[in-house]
């Protein structure tokens, strides 16, 4: 049987958290892992620790005590400015092999899911991709990981019981971010590595990000399928109005009329919005996936059959490129006569 | 024939939509399900076609699975790829993404030297994107994913991939070989060539290697080399909803909704 480099009888009680970093601030996933693990380490009476990789981060560091750290590993070195999978997972194999931390968990971010596939293998541990939730059993310091599978449909839970670390990654938005308590105490430590440029084998020749969205933290989300024939623009509108964002069902995220970041769903992002609007959407799992954690949601269709229908609050059978127009007006009508 | 050798990582997939779970047993009931090529396949398959067309390379196609696997292989013989292989043998059954990995790295050393290792996003059954990463490790090299586009400069013998992460992209560059996995739905898999397709179906000769045949380790594939194991499955609940159908022509809808959403807001 295949054994992990180090194993359950060496391991330490703690959770590590990867806190991935971008231009120097910590991603939002890494703080909701952060909540998470509190939690869990609470419950369990483990430790929680941070492990931060940068070039100038070390006040993030701090931050990260804040939000629930007890310890914090920093590892600060120049090659470490810009994520590049080879300089990044051998700091990190270096960090564990010091640590032995029992759990390790990371964003199922594209950064998060690239190192941490080639840790397990490194390390020769089982890694549960994309979890949608996490469970900790103090007695005997397992880590159950649930998972969505085909579609977004099946629900399986995943143990590793011989090998350690336990490696998950989270998929962003399912955990809620905790505050940040000044008071909280913990302790940073600056770690010592060996990197050097010979170990680096990938080259960044261009990064362009822009801004960005997350949909996850919208108060509402105004969605756009295949039926509403890119009309994007009418429901940029709209969701300006009742300060939303636009998401998108996966066809007219093909067909080039939205950024793919937009899209919403099993493959694309999964939000909690107080309200959901889905225009023109059939309802296919692997969309409803994403707004399975909408207060409201509404549906607007022409197809009184459609399937959209069943995963709806308010159901409207009309069309769509009519029935925006006549909301939108309805709300700019009733918006000018409040301020008369 | 240049010797630019590309192995293109494929697997057959349940369709997710028929997928159950039986509530009794807990387990998959997969046995009236239709299988297809996971969809993301398709474009690693249609992006190494396209470096075929460009620079002449080999296209090989790599699976692990049960045998039932081979007439799906033909399809991708049938859209261009020169050869395809199957990893097949009891023992691999029930292999995680660590033993999944391991396997197909040894199917690819057997394959000699490839320039570059093409697979897909990620499977639609459940694992997520892991594959590749995995395999990357296993073979000592860099791998690019996420790619949308590649360029290959033959010469330096690197490899350029235009890589989507949050906000934006980046420009990475590796030296070959190497693996990359493509962005789903980022190309449009061309269709079977009916002139090659006769040939694809019934002369070409699919291989099919066992354990031995990779020199693979027992302890490595199948169950003994997966950490992983699955304590149970639920169907997913999606919450209820109302379901209230608002009545009325246009501009009583709007008005009703208005006044529905308000105190949720
Ligand atoms: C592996 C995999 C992953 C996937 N991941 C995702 C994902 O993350 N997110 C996602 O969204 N999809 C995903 N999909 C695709 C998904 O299965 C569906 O194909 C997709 O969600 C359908 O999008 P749609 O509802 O916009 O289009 P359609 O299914 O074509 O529905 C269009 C709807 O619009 C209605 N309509 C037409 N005209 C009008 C009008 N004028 N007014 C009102 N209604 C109108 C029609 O009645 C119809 O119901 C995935 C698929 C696979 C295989
Ligand atoms: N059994 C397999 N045989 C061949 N390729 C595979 C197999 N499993 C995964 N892959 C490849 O790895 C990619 C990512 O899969 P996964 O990591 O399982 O999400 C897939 O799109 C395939 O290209």
């Amino acid at each position: 049987m295949v054994a992990s480099l180090y194993g359950v009888e060496d391991e330490q009680k703690a959770i590590w958290v990867f806190l991935e970093q971008m231009e120097g601030e910590v991603e939002r996933v890494s703080l909701e892992i952060l909540s998470k693990g509190r939690q869990l380490a609470d419950e369990a009476g483990w430790s929680l620790v941070g492990l931060l990789l940068g070039h100038q981060v070390s006040d993030q560091a701090e931050r990260m005590v804040a939000y629930g750290a007890d310890e914090v590993w920093l590892a600060v070195h120049p090659l470490l400015e810009y994520f590049t999978v080879d300089a990044y997972a051998h700091v990190v194999e270096q960090a564990m092999l010091k640590g032995r931390p029992s759990v390790f968990l990371c964003g199922a971010t594209p950064n998060g899911r690239d190192l941490a596939g080639r840790l397990a293998v490194r390390l020769r541990t089982g890694l549960n991709a994309d979890c949608t939730d996490l469970r900790l059993n103090p007695e005997n310091g397992m880590l159950t990981s649930e998972v969505t599978g085909f579609g977004g449909g099946v629900l399986a839970l995943l143990e590793s019981p011989h090998h350690r670390p336990q490696m998950s990654t989270v998929r962003p938005g399912v955990f809620p971010m905790g505050e940040e308590d000044p008071n909280r105490e913990g302790h940073v430590h600056e770690m010592e590595f060996e990197l050097a440029e010979g170990m680096i084998h990938t080259k960044l020749i261009q990064r362009v990000v822009g801004e960005g969205v997350d949909l996850t933290q919208t108060p509402v989300l105004v969605c756009g399928g295949r039926g509403i024939e890119g009309k994007f623009d009418m429901l940029q509108e709209f969701a300006h109005l009742m300060n939303g964002e636009v998401g998108a069902t996966r066809p007219p995220v093909d067909e080039g009329h939205i950024e793919r970041e937009r899209q919403v769903g099993q493959t694309g992002v999964v939000c909690r919005p107080k309200v959901a609007f889905a225009c023109g959407i059939s309802g296919a799992f692997h969309f409803v996936v994403g707004i399975q954690d909408a207060d409201i949601v509404v549906a607007i269709n022409s197809d009184p059959n459609a399937p959209i229908f069943e995963y709806t609050d308010f159901c409207i059978v009309d069309d769509a490129l009519q029935f925006v127009p006549a909301l939108i007006e309805a709300i700019q009508m009733d918006r000018a006569t409040a301020n008369d | 024939m240049t010797d630019f050798k590309i192995v293109v990582c494929m697997k057959v997939v349940p369709k997710p939509e028929e997928i159950r779970v039986d509530p009794e047993t807990r387990r998959l009931e997969r046995s009236q399900v239709r299988s297809e090529f996971n969809p993301p396949d398709m474009n690693a398959l249609e992006m190494a076609l396209r470096l075929k067309d460009l620079y002449n390379a080999r296209v090989i196609i790599l699976s692990m699975g049960p045998a039932f696997f081979e007439p799906y292989l033909r399809i991708g013989l049938a859209m261009g790829a020169d050869e395809a292989f199957l990893l097949s043998d009891r023992r691999f059954a029930g292999a995680d993404t660590l033993a999944t990995t391991y396997t197909l790295a040894k199917g690819i050393e057997k394959l000699g030297h490839p320039d570059l290792i093409i697979c897909g996003e990620e499977s639609s059954d459940g694992a997520t994107g892991q594959v590749p990463p995995g395999l990357a490790e296993w073979l000592g090299i860099p791998q690019i994913t996420l790619v949308t586009d590649i360029e290959m400069d033959l010469e330096q013998r690197v490899v350029r991939g235009r890589r989507e992460v949050r906000g934006g992209h980046e420009m990475l560059e590796v030296p070959t070989p190497a693996v990359i996995s493509v962005k789903t739905a980022s190309n449009e898999p061309r269709f079977m060539d009916y002139e090659i397709k006769d040939k694809a179906f019934k002369q070409t000769k699919i291989g099919v290697w066992s354990c031995e045949d990779i020199e693979a380790d027992e302890g490595y594939i199948g169950v003994p080399g997966s950490p992983t194991i699955v304590t149970g499955f639920e169907q997913a609940t999606i919450r209820e909803r109302k379901r209230e159908f608002l009545p009325g022509a246009r501009d009583e809808v709007v008005r009703r909704l208005l006044e529905s959403i308000q105190d949720y807001l």
